[in-house]
């Protein structure tokens, strides 16, 4: 029998991990302002951005 | 400048253009050299950005801050399941699937009823989304020629129109090229990905003008936003809005895979599983940087138009308008324009092939008694029904988009289409990963869930409209509040799209589970949910051709394939189908069922699963097998696999037996030889003390005269020669005790110190005879193993009295060494005698071998002492082992394990 694909795994938890980065309550936490962007703007973005460059690096790694 | 004639002439220009790269890409797909890349798949997924997505999350940013960016979270969330995605898409391959009503409907079963179903809720949901991309169309075009102060263009119908006629002739010249849907349209592909990045590139040129050019940047912007009240809100996140977030996330996430457009990309028209992996970050990372602008693009707006009357949907075509940059406002029209027309061009091919194979020819095959089925050649038609189906798509469109106008029931129409293809996620999962999952459970939770979704969110969308009346929602049916549409029993406290998303999967997949667990499934669907919950194990169809059986003929089955796909084509893949089959005339092909399931897969490509399932059983009789009988054989499919992978592991078991086998015996052989040579050195080591005291005896028996003195003498060597001959027995007897394992040992504590001490006295005599010192370095009281007192005297014994035999006489010096770490007992002796060569190293521990030269000297020992030694000291779990160079003296050492501390 196959093992199961390490990548897609990997890939399907970093997915289930960032639900509750990207969902209340935590979007309740960053309030206010930095450097003059509001902290939910930044945050939001950020968190999205980090998801998919590990998501990429997941991806893309040459298989050994 | 901006005359409406040249806008006109732009757009008409800008979709040629997409026709050239349409055209490149069939020309390149036709000459065997795809340019559908990893990349080109990955933008061509961002057909989910619609002008919605373009126009429309501006205006949903003026009024909900950062809510809009749900409907891009849940697409990357989504995308990271790759393993959900390449499921669809094996299985999609496997069973030819053209569309998501095809999906559903093969895996229960060939359901033509299923297939009807799914079609039906997607046209409902769908069609009102292209009327918004139409009307977006028209918007924009509104505005530019507004600006420039012009009418429409005299004498001429409305340029939406225009717009809507050109993209039903690009889906038909590039959507209907084959009549197999399951042929992917590549030029189609590469047209949508162009599209991708001149929407990108138009809406981050917006907003980086509107940011740097007509603000002072992100943080000026945004300092301003937060200083008036009324937008300050829109900066900070609203917690009340917690669940509304969380629905959209789901709900976006299931229309990223669902929607018919993104089926057909993700799924129909993949060329490479391995395109997924780059498709999972780089449309998320196109999402992040088409939204990037979004916020700060409405709260430009809304700084800059304050107090004026202006649509927020339509700000990224105002803003630029208001500073005089109409060049950029074309590009952004261009962009809008794209937007639009990619959805408009995938959702209607998708559209069209369900409506054509699910819709009309079920209906026609039905009818095929009234004439249809007389013609000889139906190829032609059914490419017919598929443009005509494009034409009417497109028609119902523009007529909705027309008829609503500004009607709420199209402005929202976004995320009401997401609700209805959310219906089909159950039946979708549940098929893929439960095979328990039944056509009439998947029939009762769609029916049921597209009700609901009905009530609670389609016609409320109608009332708000003013189209009917809204007394369903306000008071509830018939007048009773618990019917209230948006209020179901009560539930408030949701926004709409959250009541209706709640209501609708709860009936929905509830029913799906109830029903699917209370139904029994026929053969075929028990066959299919096989096929699609095991495809990864059903990598060969290995019970396909089981799965049939009846009686056809070729000639009624090839001509069935040329009546659908056309003389031609149907012939091409014949041809295929025999060369993978190993002859070269289809025409021996004999008719089993191997050949009736090609031609059903090759109909399944051009009619849909349900269609070409009946058009087969019309030509060919097929005996029921029955739900039992399928099951049968399905179960000892999974048993033949179980024994062969059984078998597998035992054959292997097998070879590692017979490779020890060999091993053994190789050891044995190795045992015979080395007791022939220990038989022959033994025998040779006895003899030459035999032959000595046979020789001086026979002297002494022949020469009575003898004379005292010699007599002694040959007594002496006589006698040390018997003692030497007992000895060699003696330890011979002991070497074979050992290496059998049949020695006796008793265990006891000793005191190794002790055992050293007294070893030494007792050979003191022979020291002193040689004139050898012997020097000690013991401890007084210890060392103590677990070991056999006298086999360890043996060993001191052995190695003492070798060291005095290799020392020179007078000068020579042995000492011993006692000491002791926290694992083991160490015990060297080392003498000053001549050391030993590094031949002599290597062999000195084997039998029978001796140090110094055995040619010259007279052999001083037995050549048993040290391999005994050894043997004894392995036993208790040390080692002995020998440090020397030539001519600076041996050291022997040998180590004991200390017994483990008890605690």
């Amino acid at each position: 029998m196959k093992r199961a694909n390490p990548m897609r795994q990997r890939l399907a938890a970093l997915g289930l991990l960032s639900v509750p980065m990207l969902t209340y309550p935590l979007l309740s936490l960053p309030q206010g302002e930095i450097a003059g962007i509001p902290a939910p703007y930044l945050y939001l973005f950020g968190m999205w951005t980090l998801l998919i460059v590990l998501a990429a690096v997941v991806a893309e790694r040459r298989g050994k | 400048m901006l005359s409406p004639g040249f806008v006109l002439f732009l757009s008409a220009a800008y979709l040629g253009l997409l026709f050239a790269v349409a055209r490149f890409g069939d020309a390149r797909a036709d000459a065997g050299k795809s340019i559908i890349s990893a990349n080109v798949y990955a933008l061509s997924l961002a057909v989910y950005c619609t002008s919605w997505t373009f126009y429309g999350s501006v205006g949903r940013a003026t009024s909900g801050g950062l809510s809009f960016l749900t409907i891009y979270i849940g697409p990357t969330l989504m995308l990271l399941c790759v393993g959900v995605i390449i499921k669809m898409i094996r299985i999609s391959k496997a069973q030819r699937v053209t569309s998501i009503a095809d999906f559903i409907a093969s895996r229960y079963g060939k359901s033509q009823l299923l297939a009807g179903l799914v079609t039906v809720i997607a046209v409902i949901g769908v069609v009102p989304y292209i009327a918004l991309q139409l009307k977006a169309v028209s918007a924009s075009l509104q505005i530019l020629f507004q600006t420039s102060g012009g009418e429409f263009l005299p004498g001429m119908i409305d340029s939406t129109f225009i717009i809507a006629a050109l993209l039903a002739l690009f889906t038909i010249l590039f959507g209907t090229r084959h009549l197999d849907a399951t042929e992917r349209h590549e030029g189609m592909v590469a047209a949508i990905a162009f599209e991708s990045v001149v929407k990108l590139a138009a809406f981050l040129a917006v907003g980086v003008f509107v940011t740097y050019g007509m603000f002072g940047g992100l943080s000026d912007l945004f300092q301003r936003a937060a200083a008036a009240p009324e937008l300050a809100r829109l900066l900070q996140m609203d917690s009340s809005r917690a669940g509304t977030w969380t629905a959209l996330i789901l709900l976006s996430g299931l229309a990223i895979i669902f929607l018919p457009r993104q089926f057909q990309i993700i799924v129909v028209e993949n060329v490479d599983e391995a395109h997924l992996k780059r498709a999972v970050w780089l449309f998320p990372l196109y999402l992040v940087a088409i939204n990037i602008f979004v916020l700060p693009l409405a709260l430009g707006g809304l700084l800059h138009f304050q107090g004026q009357d202006f649509n927020p949907d339509t700000f990224v075509l105002t803003l630029p308008l208001a500073r005089g940059a109409e060049s950029l406002a074309l590009l952004v029209f261009i962009g809008g324009l794209s937007a639009a027309t990619g959805m408009v061009i995938v959702e209607t091919i998708a559209l069209s092939t369900m409506v054509c194979n699910d819709l009309v020819m079920p209906w026609l095959l039905r009818a095929r008694w009234l004439g249809v089925g007389e013609r000889k050649d139906l190829s032609g038609v059914l490419l017919g029904i598929r443009r005509a189906a494009i034409i009417l798509i497109l028609l119902l469109g523009y007529i909705y988009f027309r008829a609503a106008g500004e009607a709420y029931a199209l402005v929202g129409i976004g995320l009401i289409s997401f609700a209805a293809v959310a219906q089909f996620a159950p039946a979708m999962f549940g098929g893929m990963y439960w095979k328990q999952g039944t056509r009439a459970g998947a029939v009762a939770g769609l029916l049921g869930g597209f009700f609901v979704w009905l009530y609670t969110l389609l016609l409320p969308s109608f009332a708000k409209s003013g189209w009917i009346a809204n007394g369903f929602v306000e008071q509830g049916l018939w007048g009773i509040h618990a019917l209230k549409a948006q209020a179901l029993f009560g539930l408030s406290g949701l926004d709409e799209i959250s009541h209706s998303l709640w209501w609708s999967f709860l009936v929905n997949i509830g029913l799906y589970l109830l029903v699917s667990l209370y139904s029994k499934p026929d053969a075929v669907e028990a066959g299919q949910a096989e096929r699609f919950v095991d495809i990864f194990r059903h990598g060969a169809r290995d019970t396909d051709a089981r799965l049939w059986r009846g009686t056809a003929s070729v000639d009624e089955l090839v001509s069935l394939l040329e009546r659908f796909l056309g003389p031609f084509r149907a012939r091409q893949q014949l041809a295929a189908y025999a060369a993978a089959q190993g002859t070269s005339d289809w025409h021996a092909l004999p008719a089993d069922a191997g050949f009736v399931r090609f031609a059903e897969a090759q109909l399944s490509g051009a009619i849909g699963s349900a269609s070409a399932r009946v058009m087969v059983a019309s030509v060919a009789r097929e005996e029921d097998l029955g739900l039992e009988e399928v099951l049968d054989i399905l179960d000892e499919a999974t048993q033949v696999r179980a024994y062969s992978r059984e078998l597998e592991s035992k054959s292997r078991e097998l070879e590692a037996a017979t490779a020890d086998l060999r091993e053994a015996n190789e050891r044995l052989r190795e045992l015979d030889r080395m007791k022939d040579d220990f038989i022959s050195t033994v025998t040779h080591e006895l003899r030459t003390p035999l032959t000595s005291i046979r020789a001086l005896s026979e002297m002494l028996h022949d020469d009575p005269k003898m004379d005292l003195v010699d007599r002694k003498r040959f007594l002496g060597i006589i006698v040390n020669e018997a003692e030497r001959l007992t000895r060699l027995i003696n330890q011979i007897l002991d070497m074979a005790k050992l290496e059998s394992g049949r020695a006796e040992w008793t265990t006891a504590e000793v005191d190794l110190g002790e055992v050293a001490r007294e070893t030494m006295e007792s050979l003191g005599q022979l020291f002193r005879e040689k004139g050898v010192t012997l020097e000690g370095e013991i401890p007084a009281q210890g060392p103590v193993v677990l070991a056999d007192r006298d086999r360890l005297t043996q060993v001191m014994i052995n190695l003492l009295s070798n060291a005095v035999k290799f020392v020179p006489g007078e000068t020579g010096l042995v000492q011993v060494r006692v000491m002791a770490n926290d694992s083991e007992v160490r015990v060297e002796v080392a003498d000053n005698g001549p050391g030993l060569t590094v031949e002599e190293y290597n062999v000195i521990f084997e039998k029978f071998r001796q140090g110094g030269n055995t040619m010259t000297n007279k052999p001083q020992g037995t050549g048993l002492g040290l391999p005994i030694s050894r043997q004894i000291v392995e036993y208790f779990g040390g080692n002995l082992w020998v440090e020397s160079r030539p001519g600076a003296g041996a050291k022997f050492i040998f180590t004991v394990p200390l017994p483990a501390s008890e605690e």
